[in-house]
């Protein structure tokens, strides 16, 4: 698994529940090293070790990990970055939506390694829409509806987001996009530069 | 309002009128009727001028740059200094470097460069031509965005302007990433070098440091003293107090070795109770036996460990380069070693030079 995965874990983990949570999934799947290397590349199971040991220590089912890790990387400070890369989309939620499917090759732009899952939106009506999410990674549809989550917020907009479960390693997610001008939203500069 | 596009040069353009509100289609002609709003939509970042070289019309994210003040009206070199093409300083001129790449910067602060391109618009009754002139910021659209707030809808949804901040940015983490990562392998390979070179027990230099100075000493034909050190009565600090009081006793004598040298000498331990000492310009060997005697003064004092009284002295032979026509590295330490074996003989606690009597070829 790519270091950017493994290390999104570790973040995750220790901005959200501080240092000593990830000492101690470090240190109960006896890793090798004290912390991942965003630029290197982890055996995958190793991964699986990491996000078990977290379910464990948090006392949390997988998929809500999974899903808090997703809003997580949208709205913490520490990844403004990452936010600001996905508010590039477009000027409104829809718009956002609608570039997921761009998502993968937008990221091999900058990160050739990073293999992110094939993702399809599709739209049902002017307001429902379902995306689906092809990956050999299961679980990944539970870190995109933390994104959606968060990235609704983001956008001021309200949406209904729901899990519909994973038939042959294809997850799927429907989305009620309820209101579009729901809050104010965080502002998005394009000239601002991520810290 | 409507700019007529003149492609052949024909003259029937510019008096045409649409406006966006008739929506009919233009037919096919080398004249292309093109409504105002569309342009402002294919290229905001547009003028229109007309055959006096006065901006006609601006669009809108060209107007953003100035929000203060109405472009259209203003005598378009005026508003722009040209820096390529040179010597650009009327209408003629500016229509004669037609379908070129032009490269201007406002006159006025804040002094953006722009890159743009002229299309000389249908001659007028007069025969007289305006212009289309349509910019892009190029690459200095990443100081003008701190410059001026723009927004995603100020770019032609075309224009791959917003993809190239996306991969500017994108790039940027990642090369932050990488360079991090660098940082941190380089902060683990000096610290591994620095461990390859010193003797983890007392943190002196290890043989193979000393080997390398040597080496350095010898390439530089710099003129050098080599003592070799043994410690006397070691052995049995070891057998009386133990293996750790023999640690203790080696991490005191490496201090006082450091001590008593100076910062550009090189004191190693090369063996168990074994340490070599590099003087660099010093030669004298005057000098030399001052400070093998404070040596032996200051390693004779009792060293207490946990209570227990430790009690070493050392020996010392010394080889000097400028003894040696060609000096070698192996040749100077089997020599001191020499010497070094004459002390002990001697009755140890004490220092000897290498000497011609001592079995080697006369030194000059």
């Amino acid at each position: 698994m790519h270091g950017l995965i493994n290390r999104s874990i570790q973040c995750f983990l220790r901005d959200t529940y501080g240092e000593a949570a990830w000492s101690d999934v470090a240190l109960a799947v006896d890793l090798p090293f004290a912390e991942f290397e965003a630029m290197l590349a982890y055996d995958d199971a190793l991964t699986w070790q990491v996000l078990d040991a977290a379910c464990l220590r948090l006392d949390k089912p997988l998929n809500m990990v999974l899903e808090d890790i997703g809003t997580y990387l949208v709205s913490h400070p520490n990844n403004e970055g990452l936010r600001r890369l996905l508010r590039f989309a477009g000027v409104c939620y829809e718009d956002f939506l609608h570039s997921l499917d761009d998502l993968p090759d937008r990221t091999r732009l900058a990160v050739s390694d990073l293999d992110l899952p094939v993702v399809e939106l599709r739209q049902h009506s002017a307001e429902r829409f379902s995306v689906t999410c092809h990956s050999r990674l299961p679980g990944f549809g539970h870190v995109l509806v933390g994104v959606l989550r968060a990235m609704a917020d983001d956008y001021g907009a309200l949406v209904l987001l729901d899990y519909a479960g994973m038939v042959q390693g294809i997850e799927k997610i429907e989305i009620s996009l309820v209101e579009t001008a729901f809050a104010e939203g965080r502002s998005f500069d394009l000239g601002a530069r991520a810290g | 309002m409507s700019v007529g596009i003149s492609v052949s040069g024909s003259s029937t353009g510019s008096a045409r009128r649409s406006g966006p509100g008739e929506g009919a289609p233009q037919a096919p002609s080398p004249l292309v009727g093109l409504p105002q709003e569309a342009l402002d939509v294919l290229c905001p970042l547009h003028v229109v001028l007309d055959p006096t070289g006065h901006i006609r019309h601006a669009g809108p994210t060209m107007q953003k740059l100035r929000p203060d003040t109405p472009l259209a009206g203003a005598r378009f070199l005026e508003l722009f200094e040209m820096s390529r093409p040179r010597a650009v300083d009327n209408m003629a001129s500016l229509l004669r470097a037609a379908g070129t790449k032009l490269h201007l910067r406002l006159r006025d602060h804040p002094r953006t460069a722009l890159k743009a391109v002229l299309i000389p618009l249908g001659a007028d009754t007069a025969g007289r031509r305006g212009a289309i002139v349509n910019f892009s910021f190029g690459i200095s659209i990443v100081d003008a965005l701190q410059t001026y707030s723009l927004h995603s809808g100020d770019f032609a949804p075309t224009d791959l302007t917003i993809e190239m901040l996306y991969l500017i940015e994108a790039k940027t983490a990642a090369m932050e990433a990488s360079r991090k990562l660098n940082m941190r392998l380089q902060g683990a390979k000096i610290a591994a070098e620095e461990q390859a070179y010193t003797d983890t027990l007392t943190g002196l230099k290890n043989r193979r440091a000393m080997d390398h100075v040597l080496a350095r000493l010898l390439r530089t034909r710099t003129q050098f003293s080599l003592m070799h050190l043994d410690l006397d009565y070691f052995k049995q600090v070891n057998d009386t107090h133990g293996h750790r009081a023999g640690d203790y006793v080696l991490q005191h004598v490496a201090r006082v070795l450091v001590e008593e040298t100076r910062e550009e000498d090189t004191v190693a331990r090369v063996g168990g109770d074994e340490f070599v000492l590099l003087f660099p310009r010093l030669v004298k060997p005057a000098r030399i036996e001052e400070i093998a005697a404070s040596l032996i003064k200051r390693l004779e004092e009792p060293v207490f460990f946990e209570g227990a009284e430790c009690r070493v002295s050392c020996s010392m032979g010394t080889a000097l380069s400028h003894h040696y026509p060609q000096p070698r590295a192996e040749q100077m330490i089997a020599d001191a070693d020499v010497a070094l074996y004459a002390s002990k003989k001697a009755g140890r606690a004490r220092h000897s030079f290498f000497s011609t009597q001592q079995g080697h070829p006369p030194a000059r």
